[in-house]
């Protein structure tokens, strides 16, 4: 779970009105160093060359993440994340015939022993136990044909970097950077995990996962609390449901779940491939061609059919707890891809928390003093689906949350009745236009953003277009849409209430 | 150059026939068959070291990507060297020293000036040293530029940012107990070096409320002077013209003294258990750790190399066994630390649920026994050398990054061609070099063990492993506050 402060999707430049002279990127210009290919299968391919060292990165966008799991199985888009890691059918195996029967084996085992756990009435203990060992000797036996970390070694002994994934709320990506002698090995390696996922260590790894979420939930306070500010917050949308998945559904979902998962997610159309760097787009998509080109041609899955419903009237979630406070709240607000909308609020939060002159920092931090970090930010928690616009902030010793909320309101209100400045206004541009240029000089960075603008929105150059409709904001946009969001009755509160004084500090003098 | 492009185009045609070849469908080659061919030669781009009469050092990168100029100076003296008495008085320095503004301008009017053109002139501290740093497009360099001199010239510190800083800090110390990896980390640090050492120790609500504005004074006057500062500048310009635009600004500027580092003593830890309790977590987080060494001792290369398969990579052991095997984290790694003038520290973290905190600490004394009783293989050497040697080229794959490191060298007075040496001693290290550091640096006997985590749970008490020093980590008041408003962390148990 993260808050994505200056998200990938609001960037952006038009570059045409920056005091930009001759060596400067634009749009144009990074048009004829990009091409896209979608292949046969519905895979699209983004080649972006970039001739700087011999070095290239990728991203890999597969358009699914928690948001298609339901009650049951909660985490299994992460859970399938972690599994992509494991090999190949020959990749990290001694020999697949013989560990193909025997993870069969661990499934049919798994099965009676959770069928048998989980009833409700007439449980036979001696039974469970039984059925318990026949699983683990399965695994034991499947054991023995793992070339533990095979997948891992390969990519990290030919001299991958960053070599990661991470999933979201409607995402899932992964991503390294290789020198650039490795481009048909790294076509090899990414395409092989998709076209021949094995999963091997499968009740292991879960074990692994659920300690992720021990350490970004359960044992940090903020994760406690956001965990219950979004369940509020969205009582219908997927977006209510954390990434890593609820304790129940870590303890009992099954490989053979995680298979099906990707059988019907991972298909060609739902993935976007961006390779940045040193490679010579000519050589590169024939490469591309012949590797990914070999994943099943298979339909898309339907959208996802559950909106949230408007909400009537306002929420609030207290966590009472040993820690600081923290004060959050939330509006319900239409998804990034309404490009009408979107830009406005990627304004607000330009507006509200970008630095020392934004509005939070100059009320609530310099003159207040209540707060040691205040803002407010678009797309929580994410942007595919109507997300929310949250304004968040960190009291200083002996303030409260009340405190904050009080001081924040104010702000919203003079949204609401008070255009906001020519210099706000010119400055918001400058900076979105200066801030994607920054973005273009980093393989890593690039991959990502033109991946996910192209799986997101379709098309890469999103990223750039959404800076060019910021650039024709009116501040008539910026009231209007203060107006219409930031109303009592679509408000969702989240606090922190410290269960104990913090080092005793009470005014500030 | 020419064999390269060939055996491109020979590729390409193959791969091209033998997809028109219904058999290639979906059985490509395996991993091992798929040729590397060898990487294009590649001379990263050397900044331009220029000194001045006032000693005074300034890289110039150009880099004509894009349409900025970044540039950091960097000026010895930092947090450790700043009085006991006084902790926190860098850190303050280094936000009023930007926020404070200059003798002609006050902060807010530069946050104003420079966000209304995408610029940002930033300052901070760090633990030796402090830095002023400018990020902006190449059009407005000029006038950024002279809002950076001026701060190193003519800072003001306006005393009204002087509490806006403190309370920053008195607000990370007030929350400095609500991350458990947060409080591991800081109290192992504390273990290792131990807890008044100017490497370890933490500023408290006391020697926050003790510095001054007389005191950013004084150290401004103490440390900034041309002979303690390295320039640093990349982006979209000529040489040339920055190289006159810099002296212009600083030639005149004069010498002045050069404070000596602190002499710090490094004893390493006392060994044992030591316990955290925090009850609000059901994860503890583990320790371990005792004193590594630095990067110009000739070990160096075989550390890096043992590192890497001791527990720096996904696919070392500490990974494999204690992730993958035994399902016992989410998170751990570890290896021996390393810093350029000060020793670094052996290091193993990982965090297991609570009621598994015996058997990881368990795992984890397995590992280390491990380098004895199954030493590294040449299949394990092999392994990490080629990916450090692989992976070399991102060490200066961007001329941001070249100048970053030729800076560092630099500043630490390390030969400019470090990084050279650096791929020479990979190269050389024997299986026989990486089993004599781990031997010399991991003694299991001379290990701090530190637990952060709620003990009513774990699977055996700590005291199984020996005598247990519990450590308080409740925050001391700040001076005069009312001794009722405080309670620690450590209630109803």
């Amino acid at each position: 779970m993260r808050i994505r402060a200056l998200s990938i999707l609001l960037g952006g430049a038009l570059f045409a009105a920056l005091p930009v002279t001759s060596s400067g990127q634009d749009l144009a210009s990074l048009e004829k160093q990009v091409t896209v290919k979608v292949l046969d299968n519905g895979l699209t391919v983004v080649v972006c060359e970039r001739h700087e060292a011999p070095v290239f990165s990728f991203f890999t966008h597969v358009d699914v993440g928690s948001d298609r799991e339901y009650p049951g199985i909660t985490g299994l888009a992460h859970m399938f994340e972690h599994m992509a890691f494991k090999g190949t059918d020959k990749i990290g195996t001694k020999d697949w015939p013989a560990e193909k029967v025997a993870l069969a084996k661990v499934e049919t085992t798994y099965a009676a022993y959770d069928r048998e756990r989980r009833r409700e009435f007439g449980r036979d203990e001696q039974k469970v136990a039984e059925l318990k060992k026949a699983w683990e000797d399965a695994i034991a036996e499947a054991q023995t044909y793992v070339v533990p970390h095979a997948f891992d070694e390969i990519v990290e002994e030919n001299g991958g970097v960053g070599l990661n994934a991470f999933t979201t709320n409607e995402e899932t990506a992964y991503h390294y950077s290789f020198p650039v002698n490795r481009v048909e090995l790294w076509a090899y390696l990414e395409s092989e995990r998709f076209l021949h996922p094995v999963m091997r260590e499968f009740y292991k790894e879960r074990d692994v996962v659920y300690e992720e979420r021990r350490m970004r939930t359960d044992s940090d306070p903020n994760g406690r609390l956001f965990e219950q500010f979004l369940g509020t917050a969205f009582i219908a949308h997927p977006y209510g449901r954390p990434v890593v998945g609820w304790p129940s559904d870590l303890k009992t979902f099954s490989a053979t779940d995680a298979e099906n998962f990707f059988e019907k997610y991972y298909v060609a159309p739902n993935i976007v491939v961006a390779i940045v760097g040193d490679v010579k787009t000519a050589e590169v998509l024939p490469i591309v061609q012949q590797y990914f080109g070999r994943l099943p041609k298979r339909p898309q899955p339907e959208p996802l059919a559950t909106v949230e419903p408007a909400q009537d009237s306002q929420r609030q979630v207290t966590v009472q707890d040993p820690a600081q406070p923290l004060y959050v709240e939330g509006y319900h607000k239409p998804s990034a891809r309404d490009t009408k909308e979107e830009p406005v609020f990627d304004a607000l939060q330009d507006l509200l928390s970008n630095g020392r002159t934004s509005r939070l920092y100059r009320s609530l931090v310099r003159d207040k003093k209540i707060a040691a970090f205040a803002g407010g930010f678009n797309d929580f928690p994410g942007a595919k689906y109507p997300d929310l616009f949250v304004f968040f902030a960190f009291p200083t010793p002996g303030h409260t949350p009340g405190e904050l909320r009080d001081a924040i309101r104010p702000e919203i209100e003079r949204l609401k009745t008070e255009d906001i400045t020519d210099d706000e206004l010119a400055m918001i541009k400058t900076r979105s236009k200066a801030d994607l240029l920054r973005t273009l000089g980093d393989n890593a960075g690039l991959a990502s953003q033109f991946a996910t603008a192209q799986g997101v929105f379709g098309d890469w150059r999103e990223f750039f277009h959404e800076v060019q409709r910021m650039d024709q904001l009116q501040k008539a946009d910026i009231r209007r849409v203060a107006n219409q969001t930031f109303v009592d009755s679509n408000r969702v509160l989240g606090m922190i209430e410290s269960t104990q004084m913090a080092g005793g500090r009470k005014k500030q003098q | 150059m020419m064999a390269q492009d060939r055996f491109r185009s020979i590729l390409v045609l193959t791969l091209s026939l033998s997809s028109l070849l219904p058999a290639a469908k979906g059985q490509v080659a395996d991993w091992r068959q798929i040729v590397i061919p060898p990487l294009p030669a590649f001379n990263p781009q050397e900044p331009r070291r220029v000194e001045l009469h006032n000693g005074m050092v300034i890289f110039l990168q150009e880099d004509l990507e894009l349409p900025f100029i970044r540039g950091t100076a960097r000026i010895r003296g930092g947090s450790r060297d700043e009085p006991a008495t006084k902790i926190g008085l860098a850190a303050i320095y280094g936000q009023v020293w930007r926020t404070g503004g200059t003798r002609s301008r006050t902060g807010d009017d530069l946050d104003d000036y420079l966000e209304a053109r995408a610029a940002r002139v930033e300052t901070g501290g760090g633990i030796d040293s402090t830095s002023i740093s400018l990020d902006c497009l190449k059009d407005n360099f000029d006038e950024v530029f002279k809002i950076f001199v001026e701060l190193l010239r003519e800072p003001e510190f306006r005393d009204d940012k002087v509490p806006l800083a403190k309370n920053q800090l008195d607000t990370g110390i007030a929350r400095r107990n609500d991350e458990p990896a947060g409080v591991a980390a800081r109290e192992a640090q504390k273990l290792g070096y131990g807890a008044n050492s100017p490497y370890a120790r933490q500023p408290e609500y006391a020697t926050v409320a003790a510095v001054t504005r007389d005191d950013l004074v004084n150290w401004h006057n103490t440390y900034v002077h041309p002979n303690n500062v390295i320039l640093g500048v990349v982006g979209d310009f000529d040489s040339k013209t920055m190289e006159e635009k810099i002296r212009t600004a600083f030639d005149s500027w004069p010498k002045g003294p050069a404070p000596a580092p602190p002499q710090v003593s490094f004893n390493g830890p006392k060994p044992g258990m030591y316990l955290v309790q925090k009850d609000d977590v059901n994860q503890s987080n583990i320790r371990m750790v005792e004193l590594g060494t630095r990067r110009d001792n000739p070990d160096y290369y075989a550390i890096t190399v043992f590192n890497e398969i001791f527990g720096g990579s996904f696919s070392s052991r500490l990974v494999e066994d204690v992730r993958t095997k035994k399902g016992l984290a989410y998170h751990v790694g570890g290896g021996i630390g390393t810093a350029f003038d000060h020793p670094g520290l052996f290091q193993i973290s990982m965090g297991t649920k609570s009621g598994t905190t015996a058997a990881a600490i368990d795992a984890l004394y397995e590992e280390i026994d491990g380098l004895k009783t199954r030493p590294p293989t040449e299949e394990e050497l092999k392994r990490a050398k080629d990916s450090i040697l692989n992976s070399f080229v991102f060490e200066f794959d961007s001329k941001g990054k070249v100048l970053q490191e030729r800076m560092s060298y630099e500043f630490y007075g390390y030969p400019a061609d470090f990084l050279e040496r650096y791929r020479a001693g990979i190269e050389k290290v024997s299986l026989e070099d990486v089993q004599r550091v781990a031997q010399k640096y991991v003694h299991k006997d001379g290990l701090a063990v530190l637990v952060v985590g709620k003990a009513a749970d774990f699977d055996k008490p700590l005291t199984s492993f020996g005598p247990v020093a519990d450590i308080d980590i409740s925050i001391p008041p700040p001076p005069g506050a009312a001794k009722a408003a405080i309670s620690t962390t450590s209630e109803a148990r």
